[in-house]
């Protein structure tokens, strides 16, 4: 049980330096689980201008603890970008097994604002070998976006899978009366509201790109599919058929939407281009088909149906045919959400009335609950498939919880005086 | 009809605020325009209709909002994960049927509700089954197709947030709202 309260300092610190914050509420995050076997890393002092690079030091140490898969190590009076093989020895003796030194420098004319270098090594300490490092050349404003760079560059020579530090979540907040899509850093910095409504906001979900968000909105009285463009907040109507329109998922290659319609009755599965044409029904059931989600490969669509009496995982074929079940046991499983490697399923089961999050393995169809939170709704993955977002309930409040693919690490993401809900983790940028 | 249209944008937000008991009505702020604009109503003389007698035509406008009028009565109420329209419904089912079928421009929207738990779209499109329901009633009971649309909120707009039985049963709910209250 370790509170993150405390990086609250240095994360101040960062915020002087980037006026781009905005003003809204943070996120705040608490770690309530941590891995078994976490890789022991020292972590120095980034040297340069002391605000500058602690700033920037603080953001790598949180990004690499929160993950659950490193355990942080003091480097002593240690500090050097190239560390020597007497430095080595004595954080080997500190029980370190990785070591990263780094620097923040000036660079540039500051006509345009301050211009900054960052460079950093990582080293394996047991082996007392240099396993790489990087440069990057970046304004004051990108410190935090640096800094998870470097922990992405750091997660993954250790870990074996690319870190997701730099990557976005979007999310919606309701306090009374209105409503936020709000997108934010992974960790839950730079919140900006994308669409601020006072009707609900329910499904937002990322396009491959990362440029846009689909979502569901009741400002007509009635749910509406948009697609909102992050970069200009320009959007368009993508189905708003008579009845409800909702459950949009964005195909692999960001062309074609999988929507839910009623313009035929009960809600069913259809897809459509992105800019709203070009309707085709996908499934027919007598029931309701909803939840649509494509596979990483495209071929599937994974979907919710109540066509065998009780809501259960099914998947057609993206050109239709027959539906086939994927979900056996107990009488409520919703919400299916391929792994990235397409090998695993996230969903919500309904045990003994608690709703909790659940992973299928789809080789073997072995199912595993990863919460002990009974109101459990929106898994979304992580992109290195590692981790898995989800909404939940705690006292009586929304909050958003992270746990890895084995149950063992978690996360709380809360914020004061408001539900948070609705989560969706953006893809990697490349 | 254009009379009974005039009436009835008079009688619009009285319409609204009579209707308090029930919350969905309420909560519609910034009600959407219809389609029929006002622009229909200054054309003809606008007849002021005898609304205060209470032995009129008990399918006129004037009912909608009339207390001791079943059509005032616009929620209907589902059992969990079911959407069978129950028996203690058909009669005011059977009032709106012939409403409509009495007052054929006039249209309606049925929002269809779900209780908290359990996915957000899943029990959309719970909701979305009540409305088809409620709708399906209606159409037999003489009710055009393009009169009436059947939307769901899912679980987005409760009238009661406590996690109780009883509370989750009066979300269970389809509500039909008429031109002007949508």
């Amino acid at each position: 049980m370790k509170s993150c309260h405390a990086c609250a300092a240095p994360l101040l610190l960062a915020s002087l330096l980037t006026v781009a914050l905005s003003a809204q509420a943070q996120l705040s995050i608490e770690i309530t689980g941590a891995g078994a076997n976490r890789i022991p890393i020292s972590i120095a002092d980034f040297a340069g201008e002391r605000i500058v690079s602690l700033a920037l030091t603080s953001v790598v140490r949180n990004d690499l603890e929160r993950s659950g898969w490193f355990r942080l190590v003091e480097p002593g009076a240690i500090a050097a970008v190239d560390a020597s093989a007497a430095n080595l020895a004595e954080l080997k003796t500190r029980g370190a097994d990785a070591y990263v030194g780094g620097s923040v420098s000036p660079a540039g004319a500051p006509a345009n604002g301050q211009r900054y270098e960052t460079r950093f090594q990582l080293f394996d300490v047991q082996k007392s070998a240099a396993l790489g490092g990087h440069s990057y050349a970046h304004s004051g404003g990108q410190l935090r976006a640096t800094a998870h760079r470097v922990s992405d560059f750091v997660y993954e020579k250790l870990t074996g899978e690319p870190g997701v530090f730099s990557t976005r979540i979007a999310y919606v907040v309701k306090s009374t009366g209105r409503f936020e899509l709000q997108v934010a850093d992974s960790d839950g910095m730079n919140a900006q509201a994308a669409l601020a409504s006072r009707e609900p906001i329910i499904s937002p979900t990322w396009s491959p790109d990362g440029s846009k968000l689909a979502y569901v909105s009741f400002e007509s009285k009635k749910p509406i599919v948009y697609v909102h463009d992050l970069a200009t907040g320009r959007r368009h109507v993508a189905a708003n058929f008579k009845g409800s329109n909702s459950a949009p998922a964005w195909s692999p290659d960001g062309k074609r939407l999988a929507v839910v319609l009623t313009k035929d009755g009960n809600s069913q599965l259809y897809t459509l281009n992105a800019d709203g044409s070009s309707t085709t029904r996908l499934a027919s059931s007598s029931g309701i088909d909803t939840e649509p989600q494509y596979s990483p490969d495209g071929q599937w669509i994974y979907f919710t149906s109540d066509r065998g009496g009780s809501p259960q995982i099914y998947r057609i074929s993206v050109g239709g045919g027959t539906a086939e079940r994927v979900t056996f046991e107990g009488t409520y499983n919703v919400t299916p959400r391929l792994s990235p490697d397409g090998k695993n399923m996230a969903y919500v089961s309904r045990n003994s009335g608690r709703f909790q999050l659940t992973l299928m393995d789809l080789a073997t169809k072995q199912s595993q609950i990863l919460t002990d939170t009974a109101k459990d709704e929106s898994p979304s993955f992580a992109p290195n498939g590692r981790t898995i977002l989800y909404a939940s309930e705690v006292n009586g409040r929304g909050v958003l919880g992270t746990v890895s693919v084995d149950g063992r690490i978690k996360q709380k993401l809360s914020i004061q005086a408001a539900d948070i809900r609705e989560p969706s983790w953006g893809p990697q940028l490349k | 009809m254009r009379t009974l249209l005039a009436v009835f944008a008079l009688a619009a937000p009285l319409l609204i605020t009579a209707c308090s008991s029930q919350p969905p009505a309420a909560e519609q702020s910034g009600a959407k325009v219809e389609e029929r604009r006002p622009t229909n109503i200054s054309t003809p003389p606008v007849v002021p209709p005898p609304v205060t007698t209470a032995t009129i035509d008990p399918y006129s406008v004037a009912a909608l909002k009339d207390p001791k009028s079943i059509l005032s009565k616009r929620s209907v109420f589902f059992d969990y994960d079911q959407f069978v329209v129950k028996d203690e419904f058909k009669s005011l089912l059977e009032a709106h049927g012939k409403f409509l079928v009495n007052n054929p421009k006039f249209k309606m929207l049925i929002q269809g509700n779900a209780d908290e738990r359990g996915s957000r779209e899943y029990n959309l499109a719970l909701g979305q089954k009540r409305a088809e329901a409620v709708k399906k009633a209606l159409l037999l009971l003489g009710a055009r197709e393009d009169q009436v649309e059947s939307v769901s909120l899912g679980e987005e707009k409760p009238v009661c947030t406590d996690s109780t039985e009883e509370c989750w049963a009066r979300n269970r709910r389809g509500d039909m709202l008429y031109s002007g209250e949508f």
